[in-house]
């Protein structure tokens, strides 16, 4: 247990310590407070029946984050590691592999959560200064919330992978978000297909990640989605964690 | 100190693809030894270093370290070493008693017990003046004391230094290999690199590998017995030359000679033995039977390098 703290406190560290951490969350804070500009806006010129969550994810600076923010954080866990050659004093520590792979994955999704803690305000801030004390849903902010860190722990894994294989840093974000973006496409075979009976549609359905959001923006968080994130993250770690065992292999 | 040997090398294996890295080595390391592991580039040192810090499995054969395998006992044996890759790789973001601390938990030392060793090791690898600093901006030297601190951090039984000098200038090689001697009293060190002053200098015993399979092992001096059997004998005589080629001629153990002219009345004759006797004691009876004076008699010594040359070279023309 207390390798595996020490290294999630030194992934924090290069994260909080370093300007490019800083530079993320900047980056992540202005998409947030122009995707909050641009809800605010609707909601001034009319009224609508949408939950304002479900608005806030519906425009795509939300996704934007989403699908590039991910890959940045992640592009350095094992990559940089490789390149720099730490990754040999690190794995002839005593430190199980696993460890290494949950500490890195855990210490970017603290890190990528960390960079959406503002977006807590925004729900304050709309209360404070809207007429309508119903305009925010606590339901509703709450499993947008959980959608987002079910979605970040997916994408986090999935870079973890991606910056597994290679050494080089650039590589390694380039194959994240496009296995991500290639994952966030299927949601749009739902609307590409017409849906019929059968049970193609039905798969279709599952894997749309839209719908899924859609569902914890109103404030519905479905075991069957959870099932879903919580799996495929595990899939991408236990991947992650077969490339660094694949040096006993060769 | 208990009796099993620190390092137990048995027929170790390490294949990539087809080609071999390493074949069919095997040694022992006793503790308490600074053992040198001499070759060239690519000869297969960093190679075993690997193996034996864990860091990847043979293809074959076995290797213990305090009597745990490495493959099956591997957190058993990473708890005992304290390893320096090639190159000394740190994180360069990190302050470097940050570092030390970070490496030292770890490691798996407690809060305490890390803060306690890491101010023994700053003081030791004389780091004080430089412990708050950030270690990219550190001269080489100071990283590469950097390194061995972390290497030492956690007492490990058994130090390995995968080249500890390389890229340092003289100075700062002298100061690390002082360095590696202080540290080497209560510890066994097992030392790579392809410079021969530095296993010549810091070393009890050497092993030479080359392309993959161990040449010569032995403290110096035996390398150095080994190889001067067979080798030339000089002596300057005061004689004539047609008694001295008689002398030769005669002598069965002279497989070849020359005679030179020298300074005075004196030859020099350079005498290349049959089948490694030490022609020394032959040639002064000589001497003192035929009345002669002798001014010199010397064996050809040879310095590592000779050896290493000698043993890398009879290689490369067998293959």
């Amino acid at each position: 247990m207390q390798p595996f703290l020490t290294l999630v406190r030194r992934e924090l560290g290069i994260c909080y310590v370093s300007l490019i951490g800083y530079v993320i969350i900047a980056a992540v804070q202005f998409l947030l407070g122009l995707s909050f500009v641009i809800v605010l806006r609707a909601l001034v010129n009319k009224p609508f029946d949408t939950p304002v969550t479900e608005a806030f994810f519906n425009n795509g600076l939300f996704w934007l984050v989403m699908l590039l923010a991910p890959p940045i954080i992640t592009m350095r866990t094992f990559a940089l590691e490789k390149y720099s050659g730490t990754y040999e004093t690190l794995m002839t520590a005593p430190v199980g592999d696993f460890q290494v792979v949950l500490a890195k994955f855990t210490g970017a999704l603290c890190f990528f959560m960390s960079a959406w803690l503002p977006l807590l305000a925004y729900p304050f801030l709309l209360k404070r200064f809207s007429v309508d004390l119903s305009v925010v849903d606590t339901g509703a902010v709450g499993g947008t919330f959980v959608g987002i860190f079910l979605f970040g722990a997916l994408y986090i894994s999935l870079g973890c992978f991606a910056s597994s294989l290679t050494r080089n840093q650039i590589i390694a974000a380039m194959n994240a978000f496009v296995l991500g973006l290639g994952l966030f496409l299927l949601s749009y075979l739902t609307f590409i297909i017409p849906p019929k009976p059968g049970w193609q549609s039905v798969v279709l359905q599952h894997v749309s990640m839209i719908e899924h959001m859609k569902d914890f923006t109103r404030g519905i968080v479905d075991t069957r989605q959870v099932v879903f994130y919580v799996s495929l993250t595990a899939l991408f770690l236990f991947l992650t964690l077969k490339v660094v065992e694949s040096r006993r292999w060769k | 100190m208990s009796a099993t040997p620190m390092i137990e090398v048995e027929n170790l294996t390490k294949r990539y693809g087809g080609r071999a890295a390493v074949r069919d080595l095997t040694f022992t390391v006793q503790r308490g030894e600074i053992v040198g592991f001499l070759g060239q580039n690519g000869a297969g040192k960093t190679t075993t270093m690997r193996m034996l810090s864990c860091f990847m499995p043979a293809t074959s054969g076995t290797a213990r370290v305090a009597g745990f395998d490495v493959f099956t006992q591997a957190d058993e044996v990473r708890r005992r070493i304290g390893y320096m890759p090639e190159g000394n790789p740190l994180h360069l973001d990190m302050r470097v008693r940050e570092y030390l601390k970070f490496r030292a938990r770890l490691k798996g030392l407690s809060v305490a017990r890390s803060r306690e060793r890491v101010d023994i090791v700053t003081e030791q690898c004389g780091l004080g003046d430089v412990a708050n600093k950030v270690i990219g901006t550190l001269s080489g030297g100071y990283r590469q004391r950097v390194g061995l601190a972390d290497a030492l951090v956690h007492e490990p039984e058994l130090i390995i230094l995968d080249e500890p000098t390389k890229n340092l200038d003289a100075h700062l090689t002298r100061a690390v290999r002082q360095l590696i001697k202080d540290v080497s009293k209560d510890r066994t060190v097992f030392i790579s690199s392809h410079l021969l002053p530095e296993v010549e200098l810091t070393c009890t015993r050497v092993i030479i590998i080359h392309q993959g399979a161990i040449r010569e092992s032995g403290t110096l001096d035996e390398l150095q017995r080994k190889m001067s059997a067979g080798q030339q004998v000089i002596a300057e005589l005061s004689a004539p030359v047609p008694d001295l080629r008689e002398a030769w001629e005669h002598m069965a153990e002279v497989e070849h000679f020359d005679i030179a002219a020298a300074e005075g009345s004196f030859h020099r004759c350079s005498l290349t033995p049959r089948a490694g006797v030490d022609l020394r004691p032959k040639i002064f009876e000589l001497a003192k039977s035929r009345g002669w004076q002798l001014r010199e008699l010397t064996r050809t010594r040879h310095s590592l390098e000779d050896i290493f040359v000698h043993v890398t070279k009879r290689d490369q023309e067998e293959t």
